[in-house]
């Protein structure tokens, strides 16, 4: 193969991986979106948090040492003991649980009925509460993040690739990291484990009839509440297998949150309702950007595309087909 | 009681229809106006502009505009930084190409063209509503900041990126630049402040403003109605624009003096905008001040608490200004999700009936 194909094909097989951890982030949109109707906002800043708190527990850190520190004028900072990678995730899950009902009980609960930009608003407000929050509670340095995924460069592909060039070019074969490729299998484990759970479950059909209809999800004797409860609990889980993927991979800090705003793209072109349409929008976004950036965006407008690539292609789709990918068709009516 | 409309007789149909039919509330008004204007000026100090009167005017006037577009027309944006942006940025280039052209015309020059930028971004609102144009206006705020950023003629190939305002004046007080005095930019602010706060009223409640309102309120059955969705939404998009042009164009040029398009111009500013809308009161004047000032006064209050009062480290505070105004959000949401407009037309109903309430 040419040296250009093999540099495309390089730069495609990336961009999916990094589109995997959009797909990611924009299934919780999904979740919550199709269950309750609120475009949570403060989904990026759930990733944040959760793996905040993970490596917190998994460090022994105290909780709000600082705070302490300031107002007893103690010099706090750590228990002394570590705790164990899989006991530390679900401790953090419990954490997420413990989140979900609180959100649920506190806020969502007083907002139904409220018109959706209400909704909105109340989740960036909840956003900021979040940041505050995890930074009060946990610190706001940069924070690395290891939970024993391997990481680093595959030599072995590497090595395979580097015989596909021609003959006579000189090729040091295709970087990919394995972290991404371990992100990519847990994220087909855990969609499909979501699936199975939707479809299959109790639990799971009382989640789909609450998107479908609340009223009649409610007639039918489904506590609205409960499944609220639920469906925040696994979405601040995705959120947790995000901020797991997207911390080991950049560390933890304040720009992991705005992985959120990389998803919104990703839905508009997926549609917000539809959870193989966040996967297909996120695949496509990260490939697109990805390939935008190394084709045309760094040779000939300056670099940095990324920014905004995402939003202006879902911008002019939705021009064309407003309900995105795979969303279910607007009928309007007066 | 203390406010009533009884014994306030109207002889005509323009007493009628005027902006403050209740006494009080015109009496009020006046006062406002004539405190803001003759005393102010006279009691500022440089901390008090600079901290709270420069940005408060600013963003009210950005929040009216961007109240315009959501409140009045019920079109979702979150491009206002981007859209600051361009009046900053149009402000900068007309100063140095021009520098002889007085400063108040380069702010309205500013606007206009962010005026034309906006339409431009507006033109999707025609095809996608809702979320998925809020989301859409995102694309208007990374595009324009990556724009600034990365072509040098929009910052005259200054080596640090960095655009900074010369000095200009009106009747030789420098209003721009470092020597420009507080009460002189408090002024100049002000002026346009209180003209397009006037404006903003005349133009909602006249056949424009209520053409928005309908397609708010429904869009297919203004269409119906025969309310062109195409001019309707455009206008509101172009006003929007223009008012968000004019604060940003301030923004740099009279509160900055220099400005890095990412930091000054970034996505938070757009969600900063918004909140003073939506905790205001969309679709009110009133509320777009209120939200301003509830927005602009909250971090100074909490760091004084904080950091002057109880001398915590200010890495805490900053957690807690985000804590408080995630939580005070919420929370003004979840008690009136009509914001402060809504909180002040329940005060003044219960004062009408003081203290006799039946």
């Amino acid at each position: 193969m040419p040296i250009w194909l093999l540099n495309t094909l390089e730069v495609s097989i990336n961009g999916l991986m990094t589109g995997v951890l959009y797909s990611l982030v924009a299934l919780g949109f999904v979740l919550i979106f199709k269950s309750s109707g609120v475009f949570n906002y403060a989904q990026g800043v759930m990733a944040l948090f959760a793996a905040q708190s993970l490596v917190g527990i998994q460090t022994g850190q105290v909780p709000f040492a600082h705070l302490i520190n300031a107002i007893t004028g103690l010099h706090v900072s750590r228990f002394g003991f570590d705790v164990p990678s899989i006991l530390a995730i679900i401790l953090t899950t419990l954490v997420m649980v413990v989140f979900a009902w609180v959100v649920v009980r506190v806020i969502m609960v007083r907002l139904v009925n409220q018109e959706p930009i209400i909704l909105f608003m109340a989740t960036i407000g909840l956003a900021y509460f979040m940041e505050g929050f995890g930074d009060l509670m946990w610190g706001a340095e940069l924070k690395s993040l290891d939970v024993g995924l391997p990481s680093g460069g595959s030599f072995w592909i590497e090595d395979v690739t580097a015989q596909w060039a021609r003959e006579g070019e000189t090729y040091w074969g295709m970087y990919v990291d394995t972290l991404d490729i371990w992100a990519t299998v847990i994220a087909v484990f855990l969609v499909a484990g979501l699936t199975i759970f939707a479809q299959y479950t109790k639990a799971g059909t009382a989640m789909r009839a609450v998107a479908d209809d609340h009223q009649a999800a409610l007639s039918v004797g489904i506590s609205l509440n409960r499944i609220w409860i639920m469906v925040w609990s696994i979405a601040g889980f995705v959120a947790l297998v995000a901020g797991i993927m997207w911390g080991a991979k950049s560390g933890v800090q304040f720009s992991l949150s705005l992985i959120a705003l990389k998803a919104l793209p990703v839905l508009m072109l997926g549609g917000f309702t539809s959870i193989p349409g966040a996967i297909v929008g996120g695949l496509i976004i990260g490939m697109g950007e990805k390939l935008f950036e190394f084709a045309i965006g760094a040779p000939f407008l300056g670099g940095a595309t990324e920014n905004w690539f995402a939003y202006v292609l879902a911008l002019l789709f939705l021009v064309f087909r407003p309900q995105g990918l795979f969303g279910d068709k607007i009928i309007e009516r007066v | 009681m203390l406010y009533r409309e009884a014994g306030d007789y109207k002889t005509s149909y323009t007493d009628d229809a005027q902006t403050f039919p209740i006494k009080l509330d015109r009496w009020w008004y006046y006062a406002v106006v004539f405190v803001a204007f003759c005393i102010v000026p006279f009691v500022l100090t440089d901390y008090t502009v600079n901290a709270i009167m420069l940005p408060f005017l600013i963003f009210a006037i950005a929040a009216l505009g961007l109240n315009i577009l959501t409140g009045y027309c019920g079109q979702v944006s979150l491009g206002t930084g981007g859209f600051m942006a361009v009046g900053a940025y149009a402000t900068y280039k007309l100063m140095t190409a021009f520098p002889d052209l007085n400063i108040f015309f380069i702010v309205i020059l500013s606007g206009l063209i962010t005026a034309i930028v906006g339409v431009l971004f507006g033109l999707p609102s025609l095809r996608i509503k809702g979320f998925y144009l809020a989301v859409a206006t995102l694309a208007a705020q990374f595009f324009l900041v990556w724009l600034f950023n990365k072509v040098p003629w929009f910052y005259n190939n200054s080596a640090s990126g960095q655009i900074s305002a010369p000095e200009r004046t009106i009747f030789g007080q420098a209003v721009t630049g470092p020597n420009a005095e507080p009460w002189v930019a408090y002024l100049f602010c002000l002026i346009f402040v209180f003209t397009l706060a006037w404006l903003t009223r005349n133009l909602t409640r006249g056949r424009i403003g209520r053409s928005w309102m309908a397609i708010r309120d429904m869009d297919i059955a203004a269409e119906i109605i025969g309310v062109n969705p195409l001019r309707t939404k455009l206008s509101a998009f172009a006003v929007s624009s223009f008012f968000i042009g004019i604060s940003g164009s301030l923004f740099f040029a009279v509160y900055l003096g220099a400005a890095e398009v990412g930091e000054a111009f970034g996505i938070q500013k757009s969600f900063l905008v918004l909140f003073m809308v939506i905790i205001g009161g969309l679709g009110s004047i009133f509320g777009a001040f209120a939200g301003a000032a509830f927005m602009v006064l909250l971090p100074v209050f909490l760091k004084i608490f904080f950091v002057d009062t109880l001398g915590w480290p200010t890495d805490i505070a900053a957690h807690i200004n985000f804590l408080i105004a995630g939580g005070l959000i919420v929370f003004f949401l979840i008690v009136e999700p009509h914001g402060l407009a809504a909180l002040w037309r329940t005060v003044k109903e219960k004062l009408r009936l003081w203290p006799f309430p039946h």
